[in-house]
């Protein structure tokens, strides 16, 4: 876990988080968006979660960004530019911005060094997901097979 | 020389602002989407700099939630995109400040 690799990254997630933020074109809005979960993806490898890394690549990349490049395709005949900025939430923004690195700033307890830890495997991950968070694994099934039929009732077209 | 929790907390911090800003600022309702997502992923950075950074890194717990997290986020993007696909049927609009049939 270098500085510099650290340094990069945060300045790409965050550069491409702002773009995704207030830029006027949707579609490069929606790419910046997939740009900045790079990032983040690339902060899970630094911390040493590949595991997650890689889940958020496969999720976030691969299915909600095209999700979100196909949605401004199918309701671009609406608006090709979003015009409206609401300048009071850049204030509620920085304010709340504000209020966490005041917070964070003035926690002794968290300006410590990363230990040492050994390798978390997949082989670990899985012994775990299938052991202590069984009842949990269950429920995010139940809870995405939900959430598929619930969109797919929701796109139906409707009798008339 | 390694970055310490705190820097992680800032970064965390200030993607969780990029997105509150998102949300509150854009009239497009995709946008708003993508600040709920962006302050997820706020919450999640935090919760695997948790785990790395704690005492005990034997027990997966912030591993372990975060992958939950990504799984429910990536069902309220789908089931939100659908609702605006829906919204966009009946209005001809996503803009959101335009949506207030419901106001009294």
């Amino acid at each position: 876990m270098s500085s510099a690799a650290f340094v990069v990254i945060a300045i790409l997630t965050l550069a491409a988080a702002l773009a995704a933020a207030t830029l006027q074109k949707l579609m490069h809005a929606a790419l910046s968006f997939a740009l900045a979960f790079v990032g983040i993806a690339a902060f899970f490898f630094l911390l040493g979660a590949e595991f997650v890394g890689l889940v958020q690549v496969f999720v976030y990349i691969g299915a909600v960004a095209v999700l979100i490049v196909f949605t401004i395709l199918l309701t671009r005949r609406d608006v090709e530019k979003d015009r409206g900025f609401n300048w009071s939430g850049v204030v509620v923004a920085i304010a709340v911005f504000g209020g966490l690195i005041w917070a964070i700033l003035k926690t002794r307890s968290v300006s410590i060094a990363a230990p040492e830890i050994p390798a978390l495997t997949v082989e670990r991950i899985g012994q775990v997901l299938m052991t202590g968070y069984i009842w949990p694994l269950l429920c995010v099934g139940l809870l995405l097979t939900a959430a598929l039929i619930g969109a797919l009732i929701l796109v139906m077209e409707e009798k008339r | 020389m390694m970055p310490t929790l705190s820097i992680f907390l800032v970064v965390s911090a200030a993607l969780f602002s990029i997105g509150l800003l998102a949300a509150l600022s854009r009239r497009h309702a995709i946008f708003i989407l993508i600040g709920i997502e962006m302050m997820l992923a706020a919450a999640n950075l935090n919760f695997i700099a948790f785990w790395r950074f704690s005492p005990q890194p034997q027990q997966p717990t912030g591993v372990m939630v975060a992958i939950f997290s990504i799984a429910i986020a990536a069902a309220e993007a789908a089931v939100g995109l659908a609702l605006v696909i829906a919204v966009y049927r009946h209005y001809r609009t996503t803009n959101v400040d335009q949506l207030d049939q419901l106001k009294g």
